[in-house]
């Protein structure tokens, strides 16, 4: 618990890792509260006071971001669509994390036979070019939102599995694991109870990386066309909007949605960076 | 976004000892098996990924629009009557000879619409790249130098914004503003439409194809720049804390050459690196940057082929951007010895 406040103290003091965090938590309060924020059905036509058709409106104040083609809410799409990107972040950050970290904790320690088999099957999985990898698994298996993750997280770990083993590897040599070892602690023990705490500064600097990166690839994925059919989803907005051609004749459709992605994933991006500084205390100033 | 990358297979970094070009010829022969073996992996995982699609197997593979006996003719040049381990035989054979079967959109042989689609998407990338690494070289040694000041924190600031934008987004806000709103540039594609075009020479050399590439070599430029411009600050700080830095000042020399002969020469490596590490994530950019500005390129082929049912194209597309990955990865492991004389190679 002390080494979690210590941290959150020093994410605290890094300009860009406060600003991250609170770009994260505000997200994250839109996303519990959407339904509430939302003032219309993200999915439903709307129509002016005077009971016309409200398409392509730009912002007004009845429709502050303006609406689509089909005369929906972009607002609200917005709003809606938070919910999607960080389920995809969080769900993929943690799933990627749990396995690298293991993946990495594994190799590193046990070495020889094992570490062999773990870091060949990582570099086969880094031979695999990304985002052409995820559209076409989910154009394959289909799209939806267990398809984009399964796709993103079978490929996402591989980072930090690689960045923990080299840093396991140096851990290893350290007095104090020789000490556990010598006062009868298993190998289990000493990777999860004497190893672990000093490699989680590291992993949360790629746990929030991956946070960025699922959010991006999902919102890529959806944009050609490949979002889950039921879900509102800032990269289907754009899609939308890109197929009506909006960029020409309807700036608001685009540039909400868009903006949103890039804050949400430049929060997970500062997250990182601040957490580097702890990682690695090179970085830090003298 | 990378960072400082130790490179996969490498040992130890010990200090340098015995005969070290035999031990870095059987570092590279070891290396060469392990990228086939991680080529072998791939294609066969394209292989079952193209055979767990839904529906009729021989649908995905044969043009249904095909006369009978055309229809046959494939089967047979894809084994496709054949159980599945002889269908794995005939296809890994099929795809070493670079044989990747016939396109059902255009009727016409992969190996040729690819070949064509390969340059467009070279010259974007590398465009591409280049500025990116240009700008962020510079950039991030510069930002190591003036370390700590307002200027630092928003251009890192700003690198991460155009890193966080998502790519195609990015794209179609230029769009709007420099093709639509000013009508500086033309709003995609890699020629005017009339052009006429008789060699590759003429494809790619003109003013007209200069100016179909402002555009979407920028784009994907800003998308890149954070990469380079980290890997480059990061490694200038550790540089910059060394002692020879603090002996080159001593000596007298000005700020300018301390960084430029010094501090920036030694902090190169990680940056090379990475650019080798970066093409897979290029790719990636390359995808989305092709679809929105209509370039024709290699990505864009695959988005539509998989978009059209055209199984051929879509796989052999991605083999090629997977062959490219990993070969690039063993050039960043090699150029990572090569670079560094304290990497050895047992």
């Amino acid at each position: 618990m002390n080494a979690l406040r210590e941290h959150f103290e020093i994410l605290m003091k890094d300009r860009l890792g406060m600003i991250g965090m609170a770009i994260l938590i505000s997200f994250v309060l839109i996303a519990i509260f959407a339904p509430y924020i939302a003032p219309y059905d993200p999915m439903e036509s709307q129509y002016r006071p005077d009971g016309s058709f409200a398409r392509m409106d730009p912002p007004s104040r009845e429709f502050i971001f303006g609406t689509t083609r089909m005369g929906r809410d972009v607002f609200s799409q917005v709003i809606i669509g938070s919910r999607v990107a960080l389920i995809v972040g969080i769900v993929s950050a943690i799933a990627s994390t749990l396995i690298g970290v293991n993946v990495g904790l594994i190799s590193g320690y046990y070495g020889g036979r094992i570490d062999n088999f773990l870091m060949r099957l990582t570099d086969i999985v880094y031979g695999v070019p990304f985002l052409p990898f995820v559209i076409i698994l989910v154009a394959i298996l289909g799209p939806s939102l267990g398809n984009t993750l399964l796709a993103i997280i079978l490929i996402s770990w591989r980072t930090t599995a690689r960045v923990i083993r080299s840093q396991v590897l140096t851990l290893k040599q350290r007095v104090f694991i020789e000490a556990a070892r010598v006062s009868g602690a298993g190998n289990l023990r000493i990777i999860y109870r004497h190893i672990m705490p000093n490699i989680v500064p590291m992993a949360l600097v790629y746990t929030a990386m991956n946070l960025s990166t699922a959010i991006l690839t999902e919102a890529s994925v959806s944009f050609l066309g490949y979002g889950d059919p039921l879900l509102v989803s800032w990269g289907k907005t754009l899609h939308m909007a890109y197929v009506a051609q909006a960029i020409y004749d309807a700036w608001w459709w685009v540039v909400p949605p868009g903006l949103a992605i890039t804050l949400l994933v430049l929060s997970g991006f500062f997250i990182s960076r601040a957490y580097e500084e702890i990682a690695n205390p090179r970085l830090r100033e003298r | 976004m990378a960072r400082r990358v130790t490179p996969a297979g490498l040992g130890s970094l010990r200090s340098w000892k015995g005969d070290k070009p035999a031990r870095m010829w059987s570092y590279i022969i070891n290396r060469l098996f392990q990228m086939l073996v991680t080529l072998l992996v791939l294609s066969t995982l394209i292989f079952f990924l193209f055979r767990i699609l839904p529906g009729d197997p021989l649908s995905m593979f044969i043009d249904a629009a095909l006369p009978v006996e055309a229809q046959e003719v494939v089967m047979k040049q894809f084994g496709l009557d054949k159980p599945l381990w002889q269908q794995y035989i005939t296809y890994m054979s099929n795809l070493f000879r670079g044989e990747f079967g016939v396109s059902f959109h255009y009727r016409q042989p992969v190996i040729e619409i690819i070949g064509e689609k390969v340059w467009s998407t070279a010259i974007l990338m590398g465009a591409a790249l280049l500025i990116a690494f240009a700008v962020g070289v510079l950039g991030g040694a510069i930002m190591a130098w003036i370390r700590g000041s307002k200027i630092e924190i928003f251009g890192t600031a700003l690198a991460l914004f155009f890193r966080s934008a998502p790519v195609f987004w990015t794209g179609m806000v230029v769009l709007l503003i420099f093709s639509y709103r000013l009508g500086w540039f033309p709003a995609g594609g890699m020629r005017s439409v009339g052009t006429e075009v008789l060699s590759n020479w003429d494809k790619f050399v003109s003013l007209d194809f200069l100016h179909h590439l402002v555009l979407p070599a920028l784009t994907a430029a800003l998308y890149y720049i954070a990469t380079p411009l980290l890997v480059m600050r990061t490694a200038m700080i550790e540089v910059m804390n060394d002692d020879f830095i603090e002996m080159a000042r001593a000596k007298g020399l000005s700020e300018w050459k301390v960084l430029t002969r010094h501090a920036m020469r030694n902090s190169l490596l990680p940056v090379v690196t990475v650019l080798c590490l970066m093409v897979g994530f290029a790719i990636g950019g390359q995808v989305l940057v092709e679809t929105v500005f209509r370039w024709p390129g290699l990505g864009r082929e695959m988005v539509a082929a998989i978009q059209r049912n055209d199984y051929p194209v879509a796989q052999a597309t991605f083999f090629l951007m997977g062959i490219l990955v990993i070969f690039l990865n063993l050039v960043a492991d090699l150029l990572y010895g090569i670079l560094d004389p304290r990497v050895t190679y047992d």
